[in-house]
């Protein structure tokens, strides 16, 4: 059994309380700190990959999962980062100053789609963001002067202060200051008043207004939010594939970054991170796995998408509350042994809750 | 003299005017929610509005509130007129409010939803929260003991790091009402508190509205069907119907009012 016994208000607020998590967040570290000497170089290389989708997913969760906005564009503020990125640094930008202005132009869109796309909810702005998406990815497409059409564009080597970046083990470790980053402003900014206010607008815009929370101004702010970060993650990406083309950025990529929060936890930024690895390491557990299917199933065109849905109906039917749901779960176990009772995480009975406010 | 009130607050009821509501009227369309109804709440009153399914009690709160626009008159609380400024600055004016069917952020637990109560109170800049900069700490720190007192007044300590999904009714009623007073008002709307209350609960409710007003000073307005609650702790009582007011006067004096009967039972008014 463990219990809290807070001495001061801002134990609450506090990341690693315990001696238990402290070694195990040590550990974590350790691990990946060696990873690229221990695994061999493909997965290096997928590892990264996963870096770079996790801070995605992480842009979106701020969007979804905190303040209860549904996209399904947000590939296109990955495309609009990388795609800034890579002109910036054709142009002869510093890289710092290249990946700051994609992140903000990334920002600036989001802006830019917020403004209206606020005024609609649920299934409306799905449409709003989805036509969005594919608005942004014709735009590449036929701005060839800047974007290099359905060519594409080559991304030139991140180079930080005179130091090439670009190999293996050290775009590697790029890619995993750059996750630690994000996953820092964005806890601290989620247990400030910015996260509270979020939760209160997805939960009730009613009760948020009478608090004196600007709805309309947080929902905004979450768009831009979550447009930087997908900007920054989006700009990483570049340079991880080395040539972007309009292709990579499609309605594919947003569904995925969709199943990454949903499948991870709607609401927790640990889940976002969670969901990432799971979905973004589909397309190599099937490569793994095509062997052992025979040659009818693994031949099969569109057996990732086959993955994706399998893989969300399953979460949907026994864990609605995706991996952070389970991984609270087993905590709580843990906590509490040994009196675990299976029924605290029962869900509630909802209550009647009215809609006319809105 | 419906301008008159709304431009030229006098000086000297500046502070303390309480809450005055002149000649509101609110239509949808064909539909009247509200017609021409005008009341007067003193400083540190409790005064309830009572009346028959559809009279356009809450659709009063939501015009004070500014959920909705009033088609005609006007609002003004402690001389400054507020029927016309953005929704979410009503509470800057000291005025915060309950709702009907409970409407709480579930997701999130007791303190998170009573921290939010305090919203308006928070001074932590952008970069700040980013950083988690000391003054932003500070500020967090200077909310919670804030909180605390209305975690005190309230009784809610066991439920503290309760998330809102897992709690009963009554007590979510109870968080509801401490979210409303984290805001620090000095006008309080109670939108059927009693509501889905046991008895027990019911006069807990009754006790609390009484120290809410004696204790902490605060003007309560509170829509509300359970008449024994009413008569306990209400100084004043409106009685509307289709949008009308009906009756006003002590809780004694409308309970008798044959007009008040007419509307509940049925029968001739005249």
């Amino acid at each position: 059994m463990r219990f809290d016994y807070d001495t001061s208000y801002l134990d609450a607020k506090r990341l690693l309380r315990y001696p238990a998590q402290k070694l195990a967040y040590a550990a974590l570290a350790i691990l990946l700190l060696a990873a690229p000497w221990l695994l061999p170089k493909y997965y290096v290389g997928e590892l990264t990959y996963l870096f770079i989708m996790a801070i995605a997913s992480l842009g979106l969760m701020v969007l979804s999962g905190y303040t209860g906005q549904v996209s399904l564009g947000h590939a296109a503020f990955l495309a609009v980062g990388a795609y800034a990125h890579a002109w910036l640094l054709s142009q002869g930008a510093p890289w710092l100053l290249s990946i700051a202005l994609a992140t903000a132009i990334s920002a600036l869109v989001g802006l830019l789609l917020g403004l209206p796309a606020i005024r609609v909810s649920g299934l409306y702005l799905a449409m709003v963001t989805l036509a969005f998406a594919i608005l942004i990815e014709h735009v590449l497409g036929r701005w060839k002067s800047v974007t290099g059409g359905f060519n594409g564009l080559p991304v030139g080597d991140p180079v930080i202060l005179g130091a090439n970046l670009s190999g293996l083990k050290s775009f590697y470790f790029l890619a995993l200051i750059s996750l630690v980053l994000t996953v820092a402003v964005l806890i601290n900014l989620m247990r400030g008043k910015t996260g509270r206010a979020f939760v209160g607008v997805r939960d009730s815009e009613a009760a948020a207004a009478s608090l004196g929370i600007w709805v309309a101004g947080y929902k905004v702010l979450a768009f831009v939010i979550s447009a930087a970060v997908c900007g920054f993650a989006g700009a990483l990406l570049a340079h991880h594939v080395r040539h972007i083309t309009p292709e990579g950025f499609n309605l594919l990529l947003s569904l995925e970054l969709v199943l990454m929060v949903t499948i991870g936890g709607l609401g927790s930024l640990r889940g976002a991170i969670l969901g990432a690895f799971l979905i973004g390491m589909v397309p190599a557990l099937i490569s793994q796995i095509k062997p052992l299917l025979g040659d009818r199933i693994a031949k099969q065109f569109g057996l990732e998408i086959f993955f994706f849905g399998l893989i969300l109906a399953i979460f949907v039917l026994f864990e609605p509350k995706g991996l952070n749901g389970r991984w609270l779960k087993v905590k709580a176990f843990f906590d509490t042994f040994p009196l675990y009772r299976k029924d605290v995480f029962r869900r509630g009975k909802t209550y009647m809750k009215s809609e006319r406010y809105r | 003299m419906n301008a008159g009130t709304r431009s030229t607050p006098q000086a000297g009821n500046a502070a303390g005017a309480g809450l005055q509501v002149r000649q509101l009227a609110l239509r949808f369309g064909g539909v009247h929610a509200i017609r021409d109804i005008s009341f007067d709440v003193a400083p540190g009153e409790i005064f309830a509005i009572i009346g028959p399914n559809g009279a356009g009690k809450t659709s009063v709160f939501n015009v004070i509130t500014r959920v909705f626009d009033p088609s005609a008159g006007s609002v003004s609380f402690d001389g400054v007129d507020i029927t016309r400024i953005a929704r979410h600055r009503v509470v800057t004016h000291g005025i915060a409010r309950t709702f009907q069917n409970i409407e709480l952020f579930e997701g999130a637990t007791v303190l998170d939803n009573l921290m939010l109560g305090c919203h308006r109170f928070a001074e932590e800049s952008f970069l700040g929260q980013c950083l988690w900069s000391k003054a932003v700490r500070q500020s967090q720190a200077r909310l919670r003991a804030h909180v605390e007192e209305v975690i005190d007044l309230l009784d809610l300590a066991p439920h503290r790091n309760s998330l809102i999904t897992g709690l009963p009714y009554g007590v979510r009623k109870v968080v509801e009402l401490a979210r409303a007073l984290a805001t620090k008002p000095r006008l309080l709307l109670l939108d059927e508190p009693a509501s889905g209350l046991n008895p027990e609960e019911t006069q807990d409710l009754a006790f609390w509205i009484d120290d809410i007003r004696s204790d902490l000073g605060i003007t309560v307005v509170m829509v509300e069907h359970d008449m024994s609650l009413v008569s306990e702790v209400a100084d004043r009582v409106l009685c509307m119907n289709l949008g009308e007011a009906l009756s006003s006067g002590t809780p004694r004096q409308v309970q008798s009012d044959p007009k008040v009967i007419a509307a509940y039972l049925g029968g001739d008014s005249e």
